[in-house]
């Protein structure tokens, strides 16, 4: 029996995998510190001999069971990450990262995989595993490989060398975050099965892959397309590559995209059906799909039936829950909304890879902090929405079991035309595809092909009787001569048996590429202490500012460019622009460039403050026992912080046996310096977080005039806190210090135990 | 008659009149019913699939069997040249190379500067007749 996938039996640079697998040497010549900047430079070096380890599709581990992170019991989590950056309100909960169950996507391609890189590496410490590399504009027309480092616009030329650059950074960041991460781009366009075979042998873990994105998207012949699709399943399936289709495009291109979503059905039925037939396995093959609506339609209500239609018909594979984006605007406020509602639905039906768009595409190709952004979102609202269908879940008798039953209905009804009209190439022939209307209602507005037109439509031919491929996966006919059991073993193996045999092409433009562009950027590089702020590429110089004016739009956006060039900014464009009142007011954001550096090795850092060890200051306490008075003064009602900073149950001063009087919100100055001296109390804390006209440090001052007025101010420590406080501020106001945002209850504890002794030795030495 | 029976496929017909024959069915059968035309959608497909090849077929054949994206190329441009794309490009340079007593990747290269085509069309003309 002859076969059309081999067994990997060469193995010339590496070791066995356990499957079987060929796998080769992982990086032991470059290691990453987390205290230094990633140098690109680095993983250039040497690249031409480097392999990594064939690398199919990696979920994250430990899904399915309860965790215990914190003090909550999580039910929709995996492991924790060794290294990572938890996000911001965790400050609350002991700095805690729960990672969702899910993997989570990020797409990153500015142009340049050089500066991708550092991204990539921000987005795994936020908790990305996925990582998506767009294409460059026109690389599906391009009817061979790409080679080289060449710029791209809108995304990067997908090269070997640049996949090879990039998964040799992700092996070496996944390592520092402790989770493996998947490199993902396109297998489509003309030249499909030639990038499937290179991102099995560089290492790619997920790709794109859907003739119907060819045909309908990007005029290349209907034939081309699935005979080309057909080597390249097959070859995926080989690598153990998560498929994932491109149906969601549709909904992008539709004009009223709540309309099309039977044809949504019909389309990942064909990708999936055909992927199978294949051999990709279901667990490998995931849909596209996307919420199709967004607010201000309610698009909770429209949206959830057709999730749930479409986990039934397709409970065999995976879901990547993609937002919605043909309703996204410049506003990144609007966008992450958006997102987040698309997520109560992933959490509510079921998610296996969820993937974020950055809230900053309606405006530019996504920056770096945008990205992060967009992983923070899921990252937040999948924490939170943690376990939900323990307690809420979807009611099927009424409104949506009923919508679920229709959306099936009109999908069927739509597979039943296509083959009524001759099949799928009669169907797309006659503009099936991409009508508005709601199947079977038509507006003939679809995309229409034909058979023999499009791109690539004379580059079919006809396998003769000896055709033959000497090659280890292949699809289709093969005509393997005797005595050769396995095509390839007439040529020793191929690239995926045996990776030396491997022809790695460097670059081939000398002026556009990646060693020119380093060379521009070579101060950066040489010395990572000058630094310019960054969006998308090293040291761009761009920065955004925020702008309210009180006018009509057309004024506020002529006014802020000129408020641009006045702060000496260069090419200013006004990226977002939102009326908050025909006349009263106008929301600008603009970036601009600025053109010098900052050397940060010249910089006058503020002085970090060692706090004494706990025991130190708990010893000091029992030595000579501390009372404190605290409270919030002026006219301010806020407790939380100051609360955090005294209370025992979060880390405050009381839990190293500093005794306080609490005296509440709204105190005024002077009967907060009354209660010290009747408590004899060391210290008064006082709490101010309003901070209009400064009014904070206003009352820092009158405490401190209070205090020298009754004669206790050499005998009491003065300290000033909340979020808007800065330690030399409140000592100009005649504090002893001041505490601000993310200050904790030991900073204080030390400071006040510092302070006595500094006074003590004062008194002695009087 | 279609498998579907007698179903009104005028485009004036309505949702509600088209899904008469679907009304019945359990929800499991309609599931069946979805995979079953989708099945049948795709074999013509498939069935193209196995019986054609394209350049870029051919392409990420020599690819594996180690010539570079440049050299791939240059080799399938000569064996459309030579009218030789049914027989497999790949198949084309393993067999010259046996001619020859080259190896697969001295062969690939000479077929990509445009030698020993003479060698190839020989032998598949042999074949042929």
């Amino acid at each position: 029996m002859k076969r059309d996938v081999c067994e990997d039996k060469v193995v010339r640079d590496g070791r066995q995998g356990e499957n079987g697998s060929v796998q080769a040497a992982r990086e032991t010549s470059i290691t990453l510190d987390i205290n230094e900047r990633f140098d690109v430079r680095k993983i250039l070096d040497g690249l031409e001999n480097y392999r990594s380890p064939r690398r199919p599709w990696h979920w994250r581990e430990g899904r399915g069971e309860s965790r215990k992170i914190g003090a909550f019991e999580y039910l929709e989590t995996s492991e924790s990450l060794e290294n990572s950056v938890p996000l911001p309100g965790s400050r609350g909960f002991g700095y805690i990262d729960p990672q969702p169950d899910c993997v989570i996507t990020t797409e990153i391609a500015s142009g340049r995989f050089e500066d991708d890189i550092r991204r990539m590496r921000m987005a795994a410490w936020n908790g990305a595993d996925h990582i998506m590399v767009i294409r460059t504009a026109g690389q599906s027309h391009i009817d061979s490989l790409l080679e080289g480092t060449t710029q791209g616009i809108g995304g990067i030329p997908v090269t070997r060398k640049q996949c090879r650059a990039t998964r040799r950074a992700l092996d070496l960041i996944e390592d520092e975050v402790g989770r493996p991460i998947n490199y993902h781009s396109y297998v489509s366009g003309v030249a499909g099965p030639d990038i499937a075979v290179m991102f099995v042998e560089e290492g790619v873990s997920g790709v794109h892959q859907d003739p119907q994105y060819n045909i309908l998207y990007r005029n290349i012949n209907m034939l081309r397309s699935f005979v080309d699709a057909c080597e390249s399943k097959k070859i995926i399936a080989y690598g153990g590559q998560l498929q994932i289709d491109g149906a969601h495009n549709a909904n992008a291109t539709a004009m009223e995209a709540w309309k099309v979503m039977p044809e949504l059905m019909v389309q990942h039925a064909i990708n999936t059906m055909f992927s199978l037939k294949c051999g990709i396995k279901p667990e490998n093959i995931a849909l596209s799909s996307v919420p199709p609506t967004a607010p201000p339609a309610p698009c909770m209500r429209i949206d959830l039936p057709y999730a749930v239609a479409l986990r039934d018909f397709f409970r065999d594979y995976r879901i990547r829950a993609q937002q919605n984006t043909k309703y996204m605007e410049s506003e990144t406020r609007e966008a992450t909304v958006t997102h987040t509602l698309n997520m109560v639905i992933s959490r509510l039906t079921s998610v296996d890879v969820q993937s974020t768009i950055t809230p900053d595409e309606g405006r530019n190709v996504p920056w770096h902090y945008f990205n992060i952004n967009a992983v923070n979102t899921a990252r937040q609202s999948l924490n939170g929405l943690d376990g939900i269908r323990e307690m809420v879940d979807i009611n099927r008798d009424g409104p949506l079991g009923d919508r679920v039953r229709e959306l099936k209905e009109r999908a069927i009804l739509f597979l039943e035309e296509m083959l009524e009209v001759g099949g799928y190439f009669s169907a797309v022939e006659e503009g099936f595809f991409i009508d508005s209307a709601e199947y079977p209602d038509r507006k003939g507005d679809g995309i229409a092909r034909e058979l023999d037109g499009g791109i690539g439509a004379d580059s079919l031919f006809k396998r003769a009787d000896d055709y033959f491929a000497p090659v280890s996966v292949h699809f289709g006919y093969n005509n393997i001569p005797a005595p050769f059991e396995c095509a390839s073993e007439a040529i020793g193996g191929d690239t995926f048996q045996d990776p030396s045999k491997i022809q790695f092409i460097d670059e081939l433009d000398e002026y556009d590429n990646v060693n020119v562009r380093i060379a521009e950027k070579q101060k950066y590089y040489d010395n990572p202490n000058l630094v310019r702020p960054e969006v998308e590429f090293l040291a761009d110089g761009v920065i955004v500012l925020t702008l309210m004016l009180p006018c009509d739009r057309r004024h506020a956006e002529a006014a802020s460019l000129v408020i641009g060039e006045r702060m000496g900014l260069s090419d200013c464009e006004i990226i977002h622009c939102q009326v908050m009142h025909p006349v009263e007011g106008t929301y600008i954001e603009m970036k601009g460039k600025i053109d010098f550096d900052i050397d940060l090795s010249k910089l006058v850092l503020p002085e970090v403050i060692e706090t004494l060890s706990e025991s130190e200051i708990r010893e000091d306490i029992r030595e000579h026992p501390m009372t404190v008075v605290a409270g919030t003064v002026g006219e301010d009602e806020h407790s939380v912080g100051l609360k955090e900073i005294l209370d025992i149950k979060h880390g405050g001063i009381e839990g190293f046996g500093i005794r306080y009087h609490y005296l509440g919100t709204s105190v005024p100055m002077d009967k907060i310096v009354d209660a010290a001296i009747e408590t004899n109390a060391d210290a008064i804390l006082a709490s101010t977080i309003i901070s209009h006209h400064d009014i904070h440090y206003e009352n820092m001052r009158k405490i401190a005039d209070i205090c020298i007025e009754k004669g206790i101010r050499d005998q009491i420590i003065l300290v000033g806190g909340g979020t808007q406080v800065v330690n030399e501020l409140a000592v100009e106001a005649g504090m002893d210090g001041g505490f601000g945002r993310g200050s904790r209850g030991i900073d204080v504890a030390s400071f006040l135990v510092k302070r006595r002794r500094e006074m003590r030795k004062g008194c002695d030495e009087r | 008659m279609t498998d579907r029976g007698e179903i009104d496929l005028s485009t004036d017909a309505t949702f509600e009149e088209r899904r008469l024959h679907l009304a019945h069915l359990s929800d499991e059968e309609l599931y069946t019913r979805f995979w079953e035309l989708t099945e049948k959608l795709v074999e013509p497909l498939l069935q193209a699939g196995r019986e054609y090849t394209t350049p870029a077929i051919e392409r990420s054949v020599l690819l594996r069997m180690g010539f570079s994206s440049i050299e791939a190329q240059a080799i399938v441009r000569g064996v459309i040249d030579h009218g030789l794309m049914g027989r497999g490009a790949g198949h084309v340079v393993w067999k010259v190379s046996e001619e020859l007593g080259l190896s697969i990747r001295e062969t690939g290269l000479f077929l990509a500067e445009g030698k020993h085509w003479d060698v190839a069309a020989r032998l598949f003309d042999e074949v042929a007749s």
